[in-house]
């Protein structure tokens, strides 16, 4: 696997955990159902948790402030849930990194940005076919879009409105 | 019409690059078919039994004549000369090469027009009242709502792979002619006892293999609060609706399966969970869009045309045609002239690009420049003058386009069926020419009056089968087309499914079972009693009868 963020291609600091080598790693990445021991057992600030696309933000808002990282499960490129559940998670105020982990492609990596991901684990076969470069170029396709409030981008209807307050001031 | 700014502009530049990109990504190897088919179909290129084929947006099916031309342009040159109107308002070219469509989406961009989600799983061109701006009957123009919604939804990052398709229609009007029921989103703009305009929204609705008619979700929606609420609507459609099965996919299984109460409730939620994001200012917005739809100078004419009533008077073709064709415009001394593409044994929907040209040239000549595209694969040109009706209708003979029969039984929508899709089951072209020739004679058509035949290739519904008067649906059965035969479906405001008749019947024997249904209406409906009206007073079963032929032993 790959990860890939805006800046480029780079190393995972995280890694997953199994069951019982809880202590051989630094900053694990749990599945859902041992968040709970973990959390109560080691050093809060560098868990990370792994998520099917069908989690619910309730399972996982009482964990926030402990929660470094949020790695969610893209089943296959076609299945959109993982957008909205992080779209959900940032919505309910989680400030920590959200990673997609699964066989998206490159032109979704705006997508991913603009719902509040931060990076991408994408399968070695993906990353080999689609290099860098390519996630960099589909991922800045679009330099502005519609919608307000996703990408960190401005937004069309956002710059439209300032350009109405110019008009007034004028 | 709605001019792109420079932002609108900008935007569609930007898809298309992003397209050529995609296609030569592709063509070199790092898209494998698998994940490119979804990029290609959200900018409309299917790839049909034949060829691909590309569907052009025509938003909520207004469409200028300087934009036909370009698309009789673009036949001639990357296609064979001929393009396909569509149930969704939208047109589509049968026979173009994938490396020529960038080159086709720039020519498309040069003109204010894109294919952008005619297709794919994410929400698709939004279409609209074809009378919109223009009806009578209108509490307020829906094409600045349609704009607003085709900006918010290109694109999406979030909704771009939706467990299916997701249509959205939009009105204004107290009559339903947008077919609002059988959308997976409907908005209907309505007034609220105080009198304020808002928007009353239904969920739901949609035809294909289990057909229903949409549920009201809201039955009013404050103005400038319209797009988190669609957000809202998405994110609960996107996180829950089915993945499992393609056929259990659609929104209106969703609100089946959990009650639309309980998906009131989950939208509602949603719409909570929102509320910090800062909403886009839409009544800015849709003032700054209903600029651009205000701008029609119309003059000062009155209400009656001695010269449009000589005419009629003159010439019994003419009164026939204007009969069908003509719609009340709401200003006075103006029609809205609906423009049939169903000769009597064509292909419905199809129009060459000789056509166009000739077509872009009267709609600059007698309305205003301006023509829509209708759900039932016909044009109109919206603003013309009473006093230039029988001129136009004289040109429009000579183009072999004064078909009389809007709203009669040969005025059939049919979808492109096992000619060209490859999703077919069963041919849905020959049948329609087949029943146009069985009833192409005009004094015929008159006498049985206003009939609405809908004919699907394949389960999918693109014919709309399920909500025609007379509803055919082609099957394969055993190596054989079989077509069933449907009766009492409705596309307006009252909105119902037809009911099945009988077994199916074959190719051939198709237009003898729809004059069985047709004698029978003929022989039993009270002075001007419309077909639909007497399917009802009499009920369904008694039309079995008829279609099995069996009523002489019945009675």
């Amino acid at each position: 696997m790959k990860l890939l963020d805006r800046d480029g291609v780079r190393a995972d600091t995280f890694s997953r955990a199994t069951p019982g080598d809880r202590d051989l790693h630094d900053r694990p990445i749990v599945p859902l159902e041992s968040l709970e021991t973990q959390l109560s057992s080691r050093e809060k600030r560098h868990v990370g948790v792994e998520v099917s696309n069908v989690a619910s933000v309730e399972q996982l808002a009482p964990h926030f402030d402990d929660l470094a990282l949020i790695a969610i499960v893209f089943p296959a490129y076609s299945d959109g849930r993982g957008f909205t559940l992080a779209r959900r998670l940032r919505n309910a105020g989680f400030r920590g990194v959200l990673r997609a982990v699964g066989p998206l492609i490159a032109d979704q990596f705006a997508h991913a940005l603009a719902c509040g991901f931060d990076e991408i684990e994408a399968p070695d076969a993906i990353a080999e076919r689609q290099p860098y470069e390519q996630w960099r170029r589909a991922g800045a396709s679009i330099s502005l879009p519609y919608q307000q409030g996703y990408s960190r981008a401005n937004s069309i209807f956002e710059q439209r409105r300032l350009a109405r307050r110019g008009e007034c001031n004028a | 019409m709605y001019k792109y700014d420079r932002f609108d502009a900008h935007f569609v530049r930007e898809r298309v690059a992003q397209f050529r990109d995609q296609v030569e990504r592709r063509l070199e190897g790092s898209l494998t078919e698998d994940e490119f088919k979804p990029l290609r179909l959200q900018n409309g290129l299917y790839l049909q039994l034949h060829a691909y084929m590309l569907r052009i947006a025509v938003p909520y099916g207004v469409l200028s004549a300087v934009q036909l031309r370009q698309l009789a342009l673009i036949a001639d040159r990357y296609d064979r000369g001929y393009g396909h109107f569509t149930t969704r308002q939208n047109l589509q070219f049968n026979w173009p090469k994938l490396v020529d469509v960038p080159e086709i989406l720039d020519l498309l961009a040069d003109v204010d027009m894109h294919c952008i989600q005619t297709s794919g799983n994410c929400i698709r061109n939004v279409t609209a009242d074809q009378f919109a701006g223009v009806a009578g009957d209108e509490i307020e123009d829906p094409r600045p709502v349609a704009e607003l919604i085709r900006q918010w939804s290109s694109h999406h990052p979030e909704f771009s792979f939706l467990p299916r398709k997701f249509k959205v229609a939009v009105s204004g009007a107290a009559h339903d002619r947008a077919l609002l029921k059988a959308h997976d989103l409907a908005i209907r703009i309505v007034r609220n006892e105080a009198g304020e305009a808002g928007y009353e929204v239904l969920v739901g609705g949609g035809l294909g293999r289990t057909p229903m008619i949409g549920k009201v979700v809201r039955d009013f929606l404050p103005k400038g609060e319209l797009l988190p609420y669609l957000e809202a609507v998405m994110r609960v459609y996107n996180a829950e609706g089915r993945r499992d099965n393609k056929y259990k996919a659609r929104i209106k299984i969703l609100v089946h399966e959990i009650g639309v109460e309980a998906f009131q409730a989950r939208v509602e939620a949603e719409l909570r969970a929102i509320e910090p994001i800062s909403p886009v200012d839409e009544t800015a917005e849709l003032a700054r869009i209903a600029e651009a739809f205000d701008t029609i100078d119309y003059a000062r004419l009155a209400p009656r045309s001695e010269r449009f009533e000589a005419a009629r008077a003159r010439d019994a073709r003419f009164a026939a045609w204007a009969q069908t064709s003509i719609f009340t415009h709401r200003v006075d001394g103006y029609a809205a002239v609906t423009v049939s593409l169903k000769p009597v044994g064509g292909v419905p929907g199809d129009m060459t690009s000789e056509q166009m040209r000739l077509f872009a040239d009267l709609a600059e000549r007698f309305s205003l420049g301006e023509i829509r595209v209708t759900h039932a694969q016909n044009l109109v040109l919206p603003h013309v003058r009473l006093d230039d009706l029988h001129a136009l209708w004289l040109e429009l003979a000579d183009a072999e386009l004064a078909t009389d029969n809007v709203g009669l039984i040969t005025d059939i929508i049919a979808c492109p069926g096992l000619d060209y899709c490859a999703l077919a089951t069963a041919r849905s072209i020959p049948i329609a020419q087949a029943i146009s020739m069985r009833f192409g004679d005009a004094v015929r058509q008159a006498e049985i009056g206003p009939l609405q035949i809908k004919i699907s290739g394949c389960i999918n519904a693109c014919g709309h089968h399920h909500v025609g008067h007379i509803g055919i649906l082609g099957l394969e059965k055993r190596g054989q087309e079989s077509y069933q035969i449907t009766l009492g479906g409705d596309a307006t405001e009252n909105a119902a499914i037809g009911e099945l008749l009988g077994p199916g019947v074959t190719a051939q024997e198709v237009p003898d079972a729809i004059e069985r249904i047709v004698d029978h209406y003929l022989a039993r409906r009270l002075a001007d009693e419309p077909f639909i009206d007497a399917v009802r007073r009499l009920g369904v079963d008694e039309f079995r009868a008829a279609f099995l032929g069996t009523q002489d032993e019945a009675a």
